[in-house]
């Protein structure tokens, strides 16, 4: 708990840098509208402007600074009216509206569990398949460890639309994206988990007369928990990442990602910075909920994280 | 019949790694290279002959054979494609993105205040979905590569500079109080001890950041790019069924982004050579 002040530190940090951007990023569109509503603006040629950086632009027009922190189509927002945006979206609209974060955030949150389940489970059966099979781990293995190298995540838009044409709409495409991106995660980090106790102990189950399934269950799998949980962190979050790139440029109608679109085609900056913002939330809700489990459990079972 | 063909070679297939992971020979290096090649060639020789066998339309799945005429035949065009997005996009981005990690890192590691606050907001970061900044910055610096190499700037930058920060507190007291009896100050310490001490870290934030890189790049090139690009050829060949060049701009994607990673272990092994986990 020492780290609290540091962090808070950072974070305070990081707000100060964005709030001192937005006026060299917003001043040329804040000084041409203060034109138009007859404020005095220092270089009076709108082309004379563009040649004056932002900075420069600032602090020869000092009294129109205020205005760009409430700038209605700003090009960076402003904290507050992002925070604004933000309530607005998520408490002040019923969650069945199609303007509220929550219905949104629901849409991209369902196909992003049910894929990570489905990846999780099947990445477990795929670990335990290596570890017990020395073909599978001769043969599956590399080609697992290569798939890491290999941004997939980027053919995730082509994969909804390829099953769209098939007649496949809905959960099942995301959650098929979110459920190959935590796989992989999963098996590696598996795989490594189940290996963990050493021959010490292998030896010593022999010694019990153990079989290879009493083996599996009294040693291997509770060996592996700290080595699961820390996959399964990256594993929600690479799923989450996964669902939200699959909307982007697919069209999609709800979700998060169709919200940071729409913002931009329409010229509403402030939803786009809210659902990425939203989507961030959603991100370290998940991770530190997993984060949660795995202290609670790892604790009742006398181990440490991995 | 080309169904039951594939059958019949995947069972061929199975059985020969089976006999060679369980045969004497099983642990030499050409073995271990063996038994994942065959496992790639028959997955390769199934799918086609499934394609095939089942009459696949090759709007949903197109062959092997056609995927590989394909890269061919369109090379030039693969090439253009490739540099803009790999070489202008994911390079120029990875190493600004990269350069600034590393020196905010060596900034932060001053103040052992900075360090513990950086790290965990650092790592926390590094989790969330920045991709989501790609159309708001392909907005702000247009559609041709600079907006590339800043998402990919802003992506590679979180993993890199907390792997970095945690590498610089990796020394021993013992290793500093030795550069001290020696007389070096900051500067010398940095350098000869600790920046070499972190190598280790770093390049693993580095190798991370392979992936993230191209996926950067051929992402927000899904919200504009001029007329060439990965993810432009992508999308396009997409809208015209061309299911064929997607899939051989996905082996290019893969081929680069494996290369990537490959060149970081190998710079790696290089100047980490002193490791324990590379001796």
């Amino acid at each position: 708990m020492k780290s609290i002040v540091p962090v808070l530190t950072v974070v305070a940090a990081i707000f100060a840098f964005w709030a001192l951007a937005v006026i060299p990023m917003n001043i040329h569109l804040v000084a041409d509208q203060a034109q138009r509503d007859e404020i005095v603006v220092a270089p009076e040629e709108p082309a004379a402007r563009q040649e004056v950086s932002g900075i420069g632009l600032a602090l020869r027009n000092p009294h129109i600074i205020p205005l760009t922190y409430t700038f209605v189509r700003p090009t960076l927002p402003s904290p507050h009216q992002v925070g604004a945006e933000l309530y607005d979206s998520v408490f002040a609209k019923k969650i069945t509206s199609k303007r509220s974060l929550v219905y949104h955030g629901w849409v991209t949150l369902a196909p992003t569990l049910l894929g990570f389940v489905i990846g999780t489970g099947l990445g477990i059966l795929l670990a335990v398949g290596i570890v017990y099979s020395r073909v599978m781990d001769a043969s599956v293995m590399p080609w697992a460890i290569v798939s890491q190298t290999i941004p997939i995540l980027a053919l995730a838009p082509m994969i909804i639309v390829v099953l769209g044409s098939m007649g496949i709409q809905g959960l099942f495409p995301k959650s098929l994206i979110a459920a190959y991106l935590s796989f992989f995660p999963v098996v590696v980090g598996m795989v490594k988990g189940l290996r963990s106790p050493d021959q010490m102990q292998l030896d010593l189950l022999r010694t019990y007369n153990a079989s290879n399934t009493q083996g599996f269950w009294a040693l291997r799998l509770p060996a592996s928990t700290p080595y699961l949980f820390a996959s399964l962190k990256i594993g929600i979050s690479a799923s989450l990442v996964g669902t939200i790139v699959a909307e982007l440029p697919t069209g999609a109608k709800a979700g998060f990602g169709a919200r940071m679109l729409v913002g931009d085609q329409y010229g509403q900056p402030l939803v786009s910075w809210a659902a990425l913002f939203g989507a961030a939330i959603t991100a370290a809700a998940l991770v530190g909920l997993f984060g949660l489990i795995e202290r609670v459990t790892l604790k009742r079972m006398g181990m440490q994280a991995a | 019949m080309l169904v039951i063909a594939a059958v019949l070679i995947w069972i061929v297939g199975w059985w020969l790694n089976v006999r060679l992971a369980n045969g004497p020979a099983a642990g030499s290096p050409l073995v271990r290279l063996a038994i994942p090649a065959i496992f790639g060639l028959t997955v390769l020789i199934v799918w086609e002959l499934m394609v095939r066998g089942f009459d696949v339309n090759p709007v949903i799945l197109p062959a092997p054979s056609a995927i590989g005429a394909r890269l061919m035949v369109e090379g030039p065009r693969l090439w253009a494609d490739f540099e803009q997005t790999i070489i202008k996009g994911a390079m120029t981005g990875y190493v600004i993105g990269g350069l600034a990690a590393l020196g905010v890192a060596i900034l932060a590691d001053r103040s052992p205040f900075w360090t513990r606050g950086i790290l965990p907001v650092g790592s926390f970061m590094a989790a969330l979905p920045i991709v989501g900044i790609a159309p708001i910055f392909v907005k702000w610096f247009g559609s041709d590569w600079q907006s590339k190499a800043a998402v990919v700037a802003v992506m590679v930058f979180f993993p890199i500079l907390v792997n970095t920060v945690a590498g610089l507190r990796d020394t021993t007291a013992m290793q500093r109080d030795l550069m001290r009896t020696y007389g070096a100050g900051y500067w010398p310490t940095l350098f000869k001890l600790r920046l070499p001490a972190a190598m280790p870290f770093i390049f693993n934030g580095l190798k991370i950041a392979t992936t993230l890189a191209l996926i950067g790049a051929i992402v927000a090139e899904f919200f504009g790019s001029p007329t060439v690009g990965m993810g432009f050829r992508i999308s396009t060949s997409f809208g015209q069924l061309a299911l064929d060049m997607v899939w051989a701009e996905i082996v290019i994607a893969a081929l680069a982004g494996s290369a990537f990673y490959g060149l970081m272990v190998l710079i790696e092994k290089r100047v980490t050579f002193w490791h324990p986990s590379q001796r």
